[in-house]
C-alpha cells in the first residue's frame, strides 16, 4: 500500500475537510437530479408539440401522485414491487452486470409461494408462512443465480439471458396456473387454490399499504450496509470495477457473481410473494404486469444505490398513479407515462459521461487555505 | 347527506385550490346540478379493433346522454393499480358508476373495493356475481356463443376444404364455448367439416397470434375466426393468407372488407345507456344480468360481399329461432373429441344455461386439446 491509494475517496475522512466532502457527495445528488429535469423539460416539449400543456400535466402528476393524503396511498401501493425489482439490477450491477429479466424472478417467486400456500393450506401460519416466504426467495434465487452461474461458468451474456429466461418463466407461469396448479373453481381467470386468510398479508395499520412497502425498504437499507459497509460488498465493487484484478487480487469472483445475482432475484422472489399474499390472494397470470421492467429504469435512476432507489421507486410509482387522471383529464393515452419514463432514462444515462467534468464538484476547490 | 360525502367534498374543494389549472369546471352543469360521473376501465387500448373498443363504443354512447359525465382509463393491469384506478375515478371526480370491464379486475379487485364505497355503483363485465358478495356490484355479460354459432354457419358454407380454424386465447369457458359452438354451427352446414384451434395462451401477444394464423391457413384451414383481445392482427394475417374471416368482439370488416364473412360483436352501447339511465332515474340494476341477440347484448356484422345467398338464408333463419329465444347450439347426441358423451338424444343446453360457463371440454370435430 502507498500513500496514493491510502488517498482515494474509499477511505474517509477526506483530506480536504468538510466542504470538500459535500462537493464531492453532492455531485451524485445534484448531476441525476439535473437531468432529471432536463427529461423533464424534453417532456414539456413533446407535450408542447402535441398542443397540450406541461404546466397542466405536472400539476396533475402532483396532484395525483403526492397531492393528497389518497395520493400518497395510491403511490406506495404502487411502490413495493418497483423496490424489490430495482433491488434485483442494483445488486448484480455492483458487479458490473446488467440483469434486465427481474420480471421472471417475480413471476415464479408469486407461484411458489401461491403454490406452497396451497399445499399447506392445513398447516398452521407459523409454518406455512416462512415456508411461502422461503420458496418464494429460493426459487427467485435459483432463477436469477442461474444467469450469473451461465455468465461466469459459460460466458453466456446475462442480460440477454436474463431477458429472454423472463419470457420462459412467465410461459412457465402460464402452464402451471392453467395446468397443474390450477384451482378447479378459477373457471375464467385460472388461479391456484385460493390463501386462506391467515397466509395472507395485510395493511400496515393506519395505511391502506400492504406490508410489503415496510419489508422493501428494509431490503434497501440491508443491501446498502451490504454493498457499503461489508467485505462481500467491498469485494463485489472492486469485481464490479475490474473483474480481472479482482482475481489476479483472489477474490472470490464466481462466488459473489453467482450470490449476488441470486440475492437479487430473491428479493425479486419476495415481490411475488407479496403481490400474490397481499394483492391477489392467489397466483395468476395478473402477476406478469411488468414491474421487473420498470425496476431496471428505478436501479439505473438510482445509480444502482440501494437507497437513492427509494425515493426513485416512490417517484416514478407517483408518476404510474397520476398516468389514470392525466389520461381522464388531458385526454392523453397511457403511453405518455411511458414517454416520459423515456425521456428521463436517456437524460440520467448520458448524464453518467459528466461525472467529474464539472470543477465545482472537485474536493481540492474547497480545500480550505 | 352523509359525514362521508360531505368530508369528500371538503377533501375536493382544498385540493382543487392546490391544483390551480385542474380544479373542475367540467364537472358542474349549466344548472348547477351535479352530473353523474360514470367511470370505464379498459385493461387494453381502446381502438384495439376488439374487447376492449367494444366497450369503448359503448362508452362513447354513453358520453352522449343528458347528465353525464363519462371518464375513460385504458391500459389498466389486473393488479393494485385498477383498485387505484377506481378510487383515484371516485376520489378524483366523484364518480358514482363504475364499469371496470375485464374479468380479472372482478375477484379480489371490484370485490375489495366496493365495501369500500357502499353509494357507488360497480358494474363488473363477465364477473359471476352470486349472494354474499358486496350489492353495490353487478355482473352482466352476454351469450356471444350464439355470435360464433352463425359465424359458423357463414364459414360452413364458405370453406371448400372444410376445415376451418380458430386462434384463442386461453382454454377457459368462454372460450371454449365459442370455439364448440362456431364448429357446431358449420357442421349445421356440413357435417364434416372440421375445426383446428390453437391457443397462444395470451390475451394479447401479437406475434403468436399470426404465427397460430399462419399455422391454421398452412394446414389447410379456409375459414379463419379467433378470440383473442384484439382481433386485428388474426383478421390482416387471414385475410392475407387468402382466407375468409369471421370477426369477434367488433366490426373488422374495415380490416378485410373481401374477406370478411360477418362477425360476433358486443353491443355494449345500448347495455350501457339502458343501466345508466336506471341510475339517473333512481333504479337499481340487477345484480346479476345476462342477454344475448334477442336482448340486444350482442349483434352481428353485416354479411360481407363474399356471403352466398344459400349461406344468408340459413344465416337469417337461424337467426330468427335465436331470436325467438330457448335456443340451444350445444344438444345431444353430442360427444367431445376424445370420444366420451357430454349429452345424449335430446339433452340440451339452451343459450341461458349456466352449465356453459363452466366448459371444460371441446366437441367431436375440433381439433386440438384444452391442455
Amino acid at each position: 500500500m502507498t500513500d496514493q491509494t491510502a488517498s482515494t475517496p474509499l477511505v474517509t475522512p477526506s483530506p480536504n475537510g468538510f466542504l470538500g466532502m459535500l462537493a464531492r457527495r453532492s455531485e451524485a445528488v445534484i448531476l441525476p437530479l439535473a437531468a432529471l429535469l432536463v427529461g423533464f423539460a424534453v417532456f414539456s416539449i413533446f407535450l408542447l408539440l402535441q398542443g397540450k400543456s406541461p404546466t397542466e400535466f405536472f400539476a396533475l402528476t402532483y396532484r395525483a401522485g403526492f397531492g393528497t393524503a389518497f395520493s400518497w396511498q395510491n403511490t406506495l401501493s404502487r411502490t413495493a414491487p418497483l423496490l424489490f425489482a430495482a433491488l434485483c439490477v442494483a445488486l448484480p450491477a455492483r458487479l458490473g452486470l446488467v440483469v434486465i429479466g427481474g420480471e421472471g424472478a417475480i413471476v415464479l417467486g408469486g407461484v411458489a409461494a401461491g403454490a406452497m400456500g396451497a399445499l399447506l393450506a392445513q398447516s398452521s401460519g407459523l409454518i406455512a408462512v416462512p415456508m411461502m416466504v422461503a420458496s418464494a426467495m429460493i426459487v427467485g434465487g435459483l432463477w436469477i443465480g442461474s444467469v450469473g452461474a451461465l455468465r461466469y461458468y459459460r460466458g453466456v451474456n446475462e442480460t440477454i439471458a436474463s431477458l429472454l429466461m423472463a419470457y420462459i418463466a412467465i410461459a412457465l407461469m402460464n402452464h402451471l396456473v392453467e395446468g397443474p396448479l390450477r384451482d378447479p373453481a378459477s373457471l375464467n381467470k385460472p388461479s391456484t387454490a385460493p390463501l386462506a386468510d391467515n397466509l395472507r398479508v395485510g395493511d400496515i395499520p393506519g395505511w391502506e399499504v400492504h406490508w410489503g412497502l415496510a419489508f422493501a425498504v428494509l431490503c434497501c437499507v440491508l443491501a446498502w450496509v451490504l454493498i457499503e459497509k461489508t467485505t462481500w460488498g467491498f469485494a463485489a465493487r472492486i469485481a464490479g470495477g475490474n473483474m480481472r484484478a479482482a482475481q489476479v487480487q483472489g477474490l472470490p469472483v464466481g462466488r459473489l457473481i453467482v450470490g449476488f445475482t441470486a440475492l437479487g432475484g430473491a428479493l425479486a422472489g419476495l415481490a411475488g410473494y407479496f403481490e400474490v399474499t397481499a394483492v391477489h390472494g392467489a397466483a395468476n397470470a395478473s402477476l406478469a404486469t411488468g414491474y421487473g421492467y420498470t425496476g431496471i429504469l428505478i436501479a439505473f435512476l438510482a445509480r444502482h444505490n440501494p437507497l437513492a432507489i427509494i425515493p426513485v421507486a416512490i417517484l416514478l410509482a407517483g408518476f404510474e398513479a397520476s398516468s389514470g387522471l392525466i389520461q381522464r383529464r388531458m385526454d392523453l393515452p397511457d403511453a405518455t407515462t411511458l414517454v416520459l419514463q423515456g425521456f428521463v432514462f436517456i437524460s440520467i444515462l448520458m448524464s453518467d459521461t459528466l461525472y467529474g467534468r464539472f470543477k465545482v464538484f472537485a474536493p481540492e476547490r474547497w480545500r480550505s487555505a | 347527506m352523509s359525514f362521508k360525502s360531505f368530508s369528500r367534498r371538503g377533501f375536493l374543494k382544498s385540493t382543487a385550490a392546490v391544483a390551480g389549472v385542474t380544479a373542475l369546471p367540467q364537472f358542474v352543469a349549466a344548472d348547477g346540478h351535479a352530473p353523474l360521473t360514470v367511470g370505464f376501465i379498459y385493461v387494453g387500448p381502446k381502438d384495439d379493433f376488439g374487447y376492449n373498443q367494444a366497450h369503448a363504443e359503448g362508452a362513447t354512447a354513453v358520453k352522449a346522454m343528458e347528465g353525464v359525465v363519462v371518464v375513460e382509463e385504458e391500459n389498466v393491469a389486473e393488479t393494485t393499480d385498477v383498485q387505484n384506478s377506481m378510487e383515484s375515478m371516485i376520489n378524483f371526480d366523484d364518480a358514482k358508476l363504475l364499469f371496470p370491464t375485464s374479468f380479472g379486475y372482478f375477484n379480489p379487485h371490484v370485490l375489495e373495493t366496493a365495501p369500500k364505497h357502499p353509494d357507488v355503483r360497480f358494474q363488473h363485465a363477465a364477473g359471476l356475481w352470486s349472494e354474499g358478495m358486496p350489492t353495490n356490484v353487478g355482473s352482466y355479460f352476454g351469450y356471444i356463443g350464439m355470435g360464433q354459432y352463425l359465424n359458423g354457419i357463414t364459414a360452413g358454407h364458405a370453406t371448400t376444404t372444410k376445415k376451418i380454424g380458430f386462434v384463442a386465447a386461453k382454454p377457459i369457458p368462454q372460450v371454449l364455448l365459442n370455439i364448440n359452438s362456431f364448429l357446431l354451427g358449420a357442421r349445421q352446414v356440413d357435417p364434416e367439416i372440421t375445426c383446428q384451434v390453437i391457443f397462444t395462451g395470451e390475451w394479447s401477444l401479437a406475434v403468436k397470434e399470426a404465427e397460430a394464423t399462419n399455422a391454421l391457413a398452412d394446414a389447410g384451414c379456409d375459414v379463419i375466426t379467433c378470440h383473442v383481445d384484439g382481433p386485428k392482427v388474426v383478421m390482416e394475417t387471414a385475410a392475407g393468407r387468402d382466407c375468409f374471416v369471421c370477426g369477434y368482439h367488433a366490426n373488422q370488416a374495415p380490416l378485410a372488407p373481401e374477406k370478411y364473412l360477418t362477425g360476433a360483436e358486443w353491443n355494449w352501447a345500448g347495455v350501457y345507456t339502458g343501466m345508466v339511465q336506471t341510475v339517473l332515474d333512481g333504479g337499481t340494476i340487477d345484480n346479476f344480468v345476462r342477454g344475448g341477440l334477442a336482448d340486444g347484448f350482442i349483434k352481428m356484422s353485416p354479411l360481407g360481399p363474399a356471403v352466398s345467398d344459400a349461406s344468408r338464408a340459413q344465416f337469417e333463419a337461424v337467426k330468427a329461432e335465436i331470436m325467438a329465444g330457448g335456443f340451444a347450439a350445444i344438444k345431444g347426441p353430442l360427444n367431445d373429441n376424445t370420444g366420451n358423451a357430454l349429452l345424449g338424444a335430446g339433452d340440451a343446453l339452451v343459450e341461458t344455461d349456466i352449465a356453459l360457463e363452466s366448459m371444460d371440454y371441446l366437441v367431436e370435430g375440433v381439433i386440438g386439446s384444452t391442455s
